[in-house]
């Protein structure tokens, strides 16, 4: 039977189809029909946040954390440029998200009607693909079309924009889901290349001085357990990415933490030594690379990626193989058993002897000063306190490298920060995204008092849809990481890094109906931890005053190779 | 080097844009960049005029590959081709020059297509070099105005460029 519909009820129905749980949005006169639609069925559910940019950043942590793509809905005009930090965030990160926005009536587009704004060409460098949907019996096609580029190859945020007629509900047309999509210029390679993955072995088993350096392709490939099976299996050194943390056990001793910019001193060591280096699900970003005519300057470099640009962009290598990190590594482990796995036993015993010596200088270690609460300290404890299995999000500054560096991460998905973009703001609206899709489990943002500001009006959604996160907040008083730099590189000109008129974090939080703690001696971190991680049902926002002037080390200026590290 | 990259991508509304969008994101300069309908009215072919070294050059291919309307993307240069391009051109000729510029148009093999008593507006094809020789030939002749198509590129044989099997 043929059922005829609205393009609003079209729009939720394909929501349904794709098996959506919640929106995560804000209503306004573009999208009222949709709305509409939305409020006469309970299937999928709707998240009102306070601010757009607020929706992008939940539906980014909610898609981090499952898996699954992320739903944006909002108004057009400003209801859409609001959103754009958000998409441009998880466009960078390679987030899976479907972001609906709403468009003026078609026949006013381009008219400079009331919030109107060219969406689809605001969002165009900043999206995956967008589409604009003019006519309402194409609405369902361009919904199965969007959920399928934005799941599928590197996963990225597509816009859908709907003229609010396209969404009338007095025009019905036919609909049916459809069940394939076929696009004739979209074919993402799964499959690595079998020639390819020979020549990558044959380093590989080889290697005197090998190094595994992977990214966030891990993690969003799901393919952390066939990354450690290869890693164990060879007995190699890794290091992860900042995106990448969590894809390998950060307790194990394979592992030699974070590498780049802030990395370990062991991870950026074995990075210039090492004679053959394999990227997996990486970009060779700036901020792990330094200055790239120094890097990894004897080794012969494999690198596997989903995206064939993302080969050779910033660092020509020796072995490219385009495909899934999962599909590639499920090909590889066989080849190396029949290889007899590492063939350079001696060799990469004294490789081991080297990195353990590197390792001895034990680069994250800090000096306490009494009662006055470190940073990093506060982060170890958080880790204690959760037993390390907790979802941590971050903003962006010192506090989210003191996350990476002190939180170790054992599993995958449980790291979630704003890697690529670096968007402040972002720790909060993520934490709750993350928190909607297990309410069950552990979800701190790890915040600085600068970022928390960005979006900090989602205490109220946090309270609406009773998701009790909880804020760590290393409040220095200084935009740290700004502070940090104009120490080392402006002659200590501290710029506007300083934070005058901050609020009072307790009663704010609790005038959002939370509960806030101010915490101002280190005896007092770990009691505090544990009083608000046993307020099970409660948001708490933890204050904690800590060091104004601590810097987050290792660091490798800009412009220096991974060897020449500030350590102290 | 220059490189004439030619695109057959989905003939949608703001293809073009993605197209140019790239280009000024990433850096990449366009010489000149020209696109139209083909015989299969869901396609649009683009040629574009680009300068980079060989790392540069497969970034912009791959980057182009990577754009969702974009079915096929081809360097013209990596095999034999044919580039053309059209140029029109008013010309002043006035007493001696109007002979001058009559002659330079046979020898170049253009073709005058409007005469005004004190111009000429000649149409010439070929490679973009053709028409660069051209002007240098017309030497101290004044030039009124001069429209060029941007370069267009077809590969040598019986194979065309076509939709990939999927």
């Amino acid at each position: 039977m043929r059922v005829e519909l609205s393009g609003g009820q079209i729009l939720v129905e394909c929501l349904k189809a794709e098996g959506v749980e919640a929106v995560f949005g804000y209503p306004g006169g573009a999208v009222l029909h949709i709305y509409d639609a939305l409020f006469q069925q309970e299937t999928v559910k709707h998240v009102l946040v306070r601010h757009e940019q607020g929706a992008v950043h939940m539906a980014d942590g909610y898609a981090r954390a499952t898996g699954k793509p992320g739903v944006v809905l909002v108004t057009s005009g400003p209801g859409a440029t609001n959103a754009v930090t958000g998409i441009a965030t998880a466009y960078m990160d390679s987030i899976p998200m479907v972001v609906i926005t709403g468009q003026v009536p078609t026949h006013l587009i381009g008219n400079d009607a009331f919030q109107e704004v060219d969406n689809v060409g605001i969002t165009r460098p900043c999206v995956k693909h967008n589409f604009l949907v003019k006519n309402v019996n194409e609405l369902a096609q361009t919904m199965k079309k969007a959920f399928y580029i934005a799941t599928t190859g590197r996963p990225g945020p597509v816009v859908v924009d709907i003229p609010k007629d396209v969404v009338d509900p007095s025009v019905l047309v036919p609909f049916t889901y459809p069940e394939t999509v076929a696009l004739r210029s979209y074919h993402p390679t799964v499959k690595g290349h079998t020639g390819q993955i020979r020549k990558a072995i044959d380093l590989i088993v080889n290697a005197e001085r090998p190094m595994v350096y992977t990214g966030g392709g891990v993690v969003l490939g799901r393919a952390a357990e066939q990354l450690t099976q290869f890693v164990r299996l060879l007995n190699y050194p890794i290091t992860n990415t900042l995106m990448g943390l969590g894809a390998y056990p950060a307790s194990d001793r394979q592992f030699l933490g974070m590498l780049g910019m802030h990395g370990t001193y062991e991870a950026n060591m074995a990075m210039h030594h090492c004679d053959v280096l394999i990227a997996i699900g990486a970009r060779f970003d700036d901020r792990v690379t330094g200055n790239l005519a120094k890097f990894c300057p004897t080794a012969k470099i494999i690198h596997v990626d989903i995206d064939p640009a993302s080969i050779s962009k910033n660092v020509i290598v020796d072995v490219p193989i385009v495909g899934s990190v999962k599909s590639v590594l499920e090909d590889m482990l066989p080849l190396i058993a029949d290889a007899g796995g590492a063939k350079q036993p001696e060799a990469l015993a004294a490789w081991w002897k080297q990195i353990e010596q590197w390792r001895a200088m034990r680069c994250l270690d800090f000096k306490t000063n009494g009662e006055i609460i470190k940073p990093q300290y506060v982060v170890q404890k958080l880790w204690e306190i959760t037993q390390g299995d907790a979802y941590v999000t971050s903003d962006v500054g010192q506090h989210q490298m003191w996350a990476a560096q002190y939180y170790g991460f054992d599993k995958p998905n449980r790291w979630i920060n704003s890697g690529g973009l670096g968007t402040m703001g972002f720790g909060l609206p993520a934490a709750l995204g993350v928190k909607y899709a297990y309410p069950d489990e552990e979800v701190v943002c790890v915040t600085g008092e600068g970022s928390i500001q960005m979006c900090i009006q989602e205490l109220s959604t946090a309270l609406q849809y009773h998701l009790p996160v909880k804020v760590v907040s290393l409040n220095n008083r200084y935009l740290g990481m700004v502070r940090q730099w104009q120490e080392f590189f402006y002659s200590g000109r501290y710029a506007m890094s300083y934070m005058e008129a901050l609020p009072d974090f307790v009663k704010l939080a609790e005038s959002y109906g939370h509960v806030g703690m101010r915490i101002e001696k280190a005896s007092d971190v770990e009691g505090a931890l544990r009083e608000a991680f046993a307020l099970k049902d409660r948001l708490v926002f933890m204050d904690f005053q800590t060091d104004p002037t601590e810097n987050v080390f290792p660091m490798v200026p800009a412009g220096a190779g991974l060897n020449e590290m500030i350590l102290v | 080097m220059r490189h004439i990259i030619s695109i057959l991508m989905e003939n949608e509304a703001g293809a073009l844009s993605r197209v140019a969008g790239l280009f000024s994101a990433r850096g990449y300069n366009i010489e000149s960049l020209c696109v139209a309908p083909t015989h299969d009215a869901t396609l649009s072919r683009m040629t574009l005029v680009t300068h980079g070294d060989d790392q540069i050059i497969e970034q912009i291919i791959k980057q182009l590959n990577k754009l969702i309307d974009v079915v096929k993307v081809q360097d013209m240069v990596d095999a034999p081709h044919i580039e053309r391009e059209l140029m029109l051109i008013k010309v002043q000729a006035v007493e001696t020059s109007r002979e001058e510029v009559y002659r330079l148009a046979e020898i170049f093999r253009g073709q005058i297509i409007d005469v005004s008593e004190s111009s000429y507006t000649i149409q010439m094809i070929g490679p973009g070099h053709k028409l660069d020789a051209f002007l240098a030939a017309l030497g101290s002749i004044p030039v009124v105005e001069i429209v060029r198509s941007g370069a267009l590129g077809i590969a040598r044989g019986p194979r065309g460029m076509a939709v990939p099997e999927a």
